[in-house]
């Protein structure tokens, strides 16, 4: 029997790894999830079947109704939810990994008390599931809306650390010393909970795509920690697959925004920069309107449009991708210029346009379209604002100096559509708006495009 | 220290694949285009289901009458789940957006 299941994981593994590589090309992405699917099935069925165990059938019972409700839940949400709400349902799903990481080593504990290396393993498995649990269900819903401030108290960074060595502490205080107590177990437990939401309060919606993606690669480490516990090849091999592509994707993530990764777990990020109140006379703000755009645009040769998360939040992917086609069919050369922290997760604003059929070749990155703002009549700027900001570049006081931006100011003629005047996430003017080349286009994103798509056909 | 280093002489086979995992999963992932980005976390957040594995030997080992350690197996096997088929579900769907149309 051992030897079925071995066979079983093993293929389980290389279905993983092959997987998680066809979905780094667009060509093969679909056949690479679908492969690491039947795999990941067929570790379920073995783990459940082959064994030499003799189990009551209450124990089987309970293991399929679990297995079947859960899977017609997972179901229903990944079918039914909107497409615009895909970071906050990633990173529910990704709570719930953590989560049963978490519980599994709460169980574990009291069989392993006496064997201090598992004591090791099952402490950290709680603690990063904890973390990961409690911080994911903060980023979804910080990604949702419904938790909306941003809490800023005093040396919150500080706090949070000292929380975070107390919790580690602990850890090691109760591996050396042998406590094998339940309560300090669950005192462990509560502690990771509190941390993971300490972690993830404080954090501003523009970096989330660092916290979802680092979020993502703990729940890997929580399994592959299981893993170890269960000397269980599948879950130590996808846990750390899943660790490591995640760590991958979070420093490219920090690359964009320029911030080191350490600054992202124990640093300052969306939390100190309130010092930037300064109100230099940025000159006047220009406003225009949908016929005035749609002129601009209608005599252009090469128009780039620049979407953001406010795009998302207004829905107005598949009117943006109306105007493209309008435009394109009037013979201008229409493309996307797509910041890679642009939304709320990283590729946010890729599958947003993908929903709405958008080619991706249209799609162009940073470092590709930057040398063409030179080239662009009229630049459109759709619900973005940070990654567009100037002050990136000029303004060493910025708490944004030295991100990489989209160098919009380049181009001829910049049309900002944006619903007032607020800052964006940091907080922090952007002297773009203040451009005489810039006119902004105020309103919803979905209702301004679609008077300009209207003014458009009229022509 | 002596405990760890023990541990990994004893353990030296897992010590290995943990290192040999962690290069082939940064190998794998290494320069892929931005527009895979979302697809890869979530079909890589679909993966780490696989503690579900973990939380299935949790309930197979658990005695019948042992109702704390079921009821936290049988939460875990439910949260494990949704995350393996809800993950690969909403990945299967997001990259059917991605078509080539032509």
């Amino acid at each position: 029997m051992g030897i079925v299941l071995n066979i079983i994981y093993l293929i389980a593994t290389i279905t993983f790894i092959v997987g998680l590589k066809k979905l780094g090309h667009p060509e093969t992405a679909k056949n690479g999830n679908l492969i690491a699917a039947a795999g990941m099935g067929l570790a379920i069925v073995g783990t459940i079947f082959i064994h030499d165990l003799s189990i009551s059938p209450v124990i089987y019972i309970l293991i399929g109704l679990a297995i079947l409700m859960g899977s017609i839940m997972g179901w229903l949400i990944a079918i039914k939810i909107e497409m615009t709400k895909m970071p906050e349902l990633v990173s529910l799903f990704n709570g719930f990994g953590g989560a049963s990481a978490a519980l599994i080593g709460l169980v574990e504990f009291s069989k392993n008390v006496d064997d201090s290396m598992q004591v090791i393993t099952i402490v950290s498995g709680i603690i990063i599931g904890a973390i990961t649990f409690s911080g994911s269900l903060i980023a979804w819903g910080k990604l949702n809306g419904s938790l909306k401030s941003v809490v800023k108290i005093p040396q919150y960074n500080a706090v949070n650390n000292i929380f975070f060595i107390g919790i580690i502490a602990f850890a090691i205080f109760m591996i050396a010393t042998g406590v094998g107590s339940q309560i300090a177990i669950y005192g462990l437990l509560a502690a990771g909970l509190i941390y993971g939401i300490l972690f993830v309060l404080p954090i501003g919606g523009a970096d989330m795509p660092v916290v979802i993606s680092l979020l993502n690669s703990l729940t890997g480490i929580a399994a592959a920690i299981t893993g170890i516990l269960y000397s269980n090849m599948v879950m130590l091999v996808g846990g750390i697959l899943v660790g490591s592509a995640g760590i991958i994707l979070t420093v490219a993530m920090c690359k964009a925004m320029n911030r080191t990764l350490g600054s992202v777990i124990f640093g300052a990020f969306g939390g100190d920069n309130t010092v930037t109140g300064e109100n230099k006379a940025l000159g006047s703000i220009k406003s225009t309107n949908p016929s005035d755009a749609a002129v601009m645009m209608n005599y252009a040769t090469n128009v780039i449009i620049v979407p953001g998360y406010g795009l998302a939040v207004a829905q107005a992917q598949h009117v943006i991708h109306e105007l493209e086609e309008l435009l394109s069919k009037k013979g201008v050369n229409v493309k996307y210029a797509i910041h890679p922290v642009a939304g709320r997760m990283p590729g946010h604003m890729n599958v947003l346009l993908a929903e709405s059929n958008v080619e991706y070749n249209m799609l162009v990155e940073m470092d590709d379209i930057n040398p063409q703002f030179n080239n662009a009549d009229v630049v459109l700027v759709v619900g973005a604002n940070d990654v567009v900001n100037p002050a990136a570049h000029n303004d060493p006081a910025s708490p944004i100096y030295g991100m990489p931006i989209l160098d919009v100011e380049k181009a001829k003629h910049i049309i900002v559509n944006k619903r007032g005047m607020s800052a964006g996430y940091a907080g922090i003017e952007n002297e773009l708006f203040y451009n005489s080349k810039t006119s902004m286009l105020f309103g919803d994103a979905k209702a301004a495009l679609t008077d300009l798509v209207a003014e458009l056909k009229n022509m | 220290m002596n405990e760890f280093l023990e541990f990994v002489n004893n353990n030296l086979q897992i010590t290995y694949i943990l290192i040999l995992s962690i290069f082939v999963g940064i190998e794998v992932i290494k320069s892929i285009p931005a527009v895979l980005h979302t697809p890869l976390m979530s079909g890589a957040n679909a993966l780490s289901g696989v503690v579900i594995v973990g939380a299935i030997l949790v309930m197979l080992h658990s005695a019948p009458e042992d109702y704390l350690a079921l009821s936290l197996g049988f939460i875990a096997v439910v949260l494990g789940i949704l995350n393996v088929v809800g993950g690969f579900a909403v990945t299967n769907r997001m990259l059917q957006m991605f078509k080539k149309k032509k």
